[in-house]
């Protein structure tokens, strides 16, 4: 298991790196300059406009940067300096994570809870209405676009019956992520249930079920215990990659709703092509993306005791 | 019962296999065409089938000559049919049927015209994305070992970047966004799911007596991978690759809507302009909405019912 461990964490070491470099040369190989951007129509004359690049080591050759940049962050835990505002990124980070992982987090809860309530109750009933209905809604929520979805909720929930807030404040409160949650989560919440139903429909016809009826245990056990266990497989797969999803996929939710998280950070520093925060951001992302698939591996051991890692 | 189909499925899958390995000079492997074709015979009958290849046979009409559909021109302009104006329910198919827009533009006009560039855009990054990626997947798959380690960790990294992040980095950086520009947007990160699925499937594949057999009597790498592997192997590709198609025009309609999309009409820039007006004037929003929603569960639908005509545990 530790050296399994290990052998992953090795694993994701290139892969790091692989995709930081690209992120990184995606933005500085692509048009666009963050130091002219600071000046509007206005411009600066070149002195500036160089002296202000060289503060920033926006004059070296990519590679240098690229090198630069990761030395600070693993060593110092320097994200860079955002160039718009001054502050170095870990602060912006500070501010914005926060956010975005409560409303991340609070979007996997209903995920995962009502995904795969509604994928049991579905698949336990193939074929029958309750099973049609829930198929026809899932696939509707999987058509509709988020953003389409993040409106329609605003329009009927907060303009028409004035049950919620259409917008959230700075304090983000439980209550005020709740409609922006349930749209965030809407789309990873369809999926988690078709694909509950597959599993739980096809594990239904297993031997072990037949067996495990036969042999008179209460149902409860059957369904909470060996159903269970062997149809999640591929739902806690979804589930692990899909926090970091919920997290980079937040942008739009986080437009609709003014909240001011990570999704918002990046869509600014996209379009003020700020380099360094935007790596600084998607780095977070991808090392929680890489951790939870590491975690995923490990929960299959505990789901399925046939998968050992040596 | 499912169990015993099954197995017979499988027994005459593994000697139609075994047929067409040894009768390698007839290049028409029997196997694909009874999958297929037994795939066919399912799908006749599944109105699920039929429902959506109905629409996305009228979504490409409608793509090909929205004139057919309405007279409106989609970009003409008059102030004077301000969206105050609500719709006109009772002129069905004419310019005020489905109201103006804030700029005076025929909401039921771009709707129709908006078709084109959305099945454009989903169609042509399906296509690259299965070019590239099912190359990469089916030479990692095929050829495994150093090749594979490489192949897949590159997958891995590209797969690391959140899709609609990247796809909005790269498109940042032009200021004209023409139907190209997005498709290579899209596809620049989209490829990997189907190097995933197309490299699963050729590992399942490469083990099979055809392939063997294929390989004994001599035929060269390309022969085997294009006429016996490539084949057996691309189902699961094509079911992915229908699916996506809706999932890239979603993904269009977002990049549109973050003010990052196609430049000129299409359904995600009518939605985006729609929001702003959409306290005093939702229908604006809602026909672009109804459109685009219901061609990206056209293709879905189309994808998951080829796939359970094609998974014979579904039988």
């Amino acid at each position: 298991m530790g050296r399994y461990v290990a052998r992953r964490l090795l694993q994701m070491i290139p892969v790091f790196i692989g995709t930081t470099l690209l992120i990184f040369l995606m933005v500085y190989a692509l048009p666009g300059d963050p130091v002219r951007g600071l000046f509007g129509d206005k411009g600066a004359s070149p002195a500036v406009l160089r002296s202000l690049r060289h503060e920033y080591g926006l004059d070296k050759p990519v590679l240098v940067q690229y090198w630069d940049y990761m030395r600070g962050m693993i060593l110092h835990f320097d994200f860079g300096t955002q160039v718009a505002s001054g502050r170095p990124v870990t602060d912006i980070l500070g501010d914005a994570f926060p956010v975005t992982l409560r409303l991340a987090g609070m979007a996997f809860v209903f995920e995962a809870v009502l995904g795969i309530v509604l994928g049991i109750i579905s698949g336990m009933r193939a074929g029958k209405a309750v099973d049609t209905v829930i198929l026809v809604v899932t696939l509707l929520l999987i058509s509709i676009p988020i953003f389409v979805l993040g409106y329609i909720f605003q329009t009927v929930f907060a303009f028409k019956l004035n049950l919620l807030d259409p917008s959230v404040s700075d304090a983000t409160d439980y209550s005020q992520l709740l409609m922006p949650a349930i749209v965030l989560a809407s789309v990873s919440l369809a999926y988690v249930a078709r694909l509950t139903r597959t599993s739980v429909a096809e594990n239904l016809r297993a031997d072990y079920m037949r067996t495990a009826i036969a042999k008179g245990l209460p149902r409860r056990r059957v369904v909470g215990v060996h159903l269970m266990r062997n149809s999640l497989i591929p739902v806690v797969t979804f589930l692990g990659t899909d926090l970091g999803a919920l997290m980079g996929g937040a942008i739009v939710t986080e437009g609709i709703f003014n909240i001011h998280g990570v999704g918002g950070t990046i869509y600014q520093a996209i379009i003020r092509r700020e380099g360094t925060t935007l790596v600084g951001l998607v780095t977070i992302l991808v090392l929680v993306y890489l951790f939870c698939s590491l975690i995923v591996d490990l929960l299959y051991a505990v789901l399925d005791p046939r998968i050992r890692y040596a | 019962m499912p169990e015993l189909t099954k197995s017979a499925d499988e027994a005459t899958k593994a000697a139609a296999g075994a047929a067409a390995g040894a009768t390698l000079p007839e290049p028409k492997p029997e196997k694909t065409r009874s999958l297929w074709g037994d795939a066919w015979q399912d799908l006749r009958t599944n109105w699920v089938f039929v429902v959506s290849a109905v629409l996305i046979l009228l979504l490409l009409v409608m793509a090909a000559w929205p004139g057919l559909f309405t007279g409106a021109d989609p970009n003409d302009k008059d102030l004077a049919n301000h969206y105050l104006q609500h719709p006109h329910y009772g002129n069905v198919f004419s310019a005020d049927w489905l109201g103006y827009d804030a700029q005076g533009r025929s909401v039921y006009a771009r709707a129709i015209y908006g078709t084109r560039a959305s099945l454009l855009v989903g169609a042509g990054t399906t296509v690259v994305v299965v070019l590239f990626g099912g190359l990469v997947g089916m030479l990692a798959g095929y050829f495994g070992g150093w090749i594979d380690a490489v192949l897949s960790r590159v997958t891995d990294m590209f797969m690391g970047i959140p899709f609609l992040l990247g796809a909005m980095v790269a498109l940042n950086s032009f200021t004209e966004r023409s139907i190209p520009v997005v498709i290579g947007a899209l596809a620049f990160l989209g490829w990997t799911q189907t190097a995933r699925v197309m490299r699963g499937s050729v590992i399942t594949v490469k083990s099979t007596d055809y392939v063997q057999a294929a390989k004994a009597l001599g035929a060269g790498t390309r022969r085997i991978l294009f006429r016996h592997v490539l084949p057996n192997a691309v189902a699961p590709v094509i079911v992915v690759a229908t699916i996506s198609l809706g999932i890239y025009i979603g993904a269009e309609a977002t990049l549109s809507f973050l003010g990052l999309g196609l430049n000129g009409v299409s359904w995600g820039n009518d939605i985006s302009d729609g929001g702003n007006s959409i306290r005093v004037a939702q229908f604006i929003m809602l026909y672009p909405s109804i459109m685009l929603s219901i061609t990206v569960l056209a293709f879905i639908m189309l994808g998951e019912a080829v796939r359970n005509a094609l998974d014979p545990k579904t039988r």
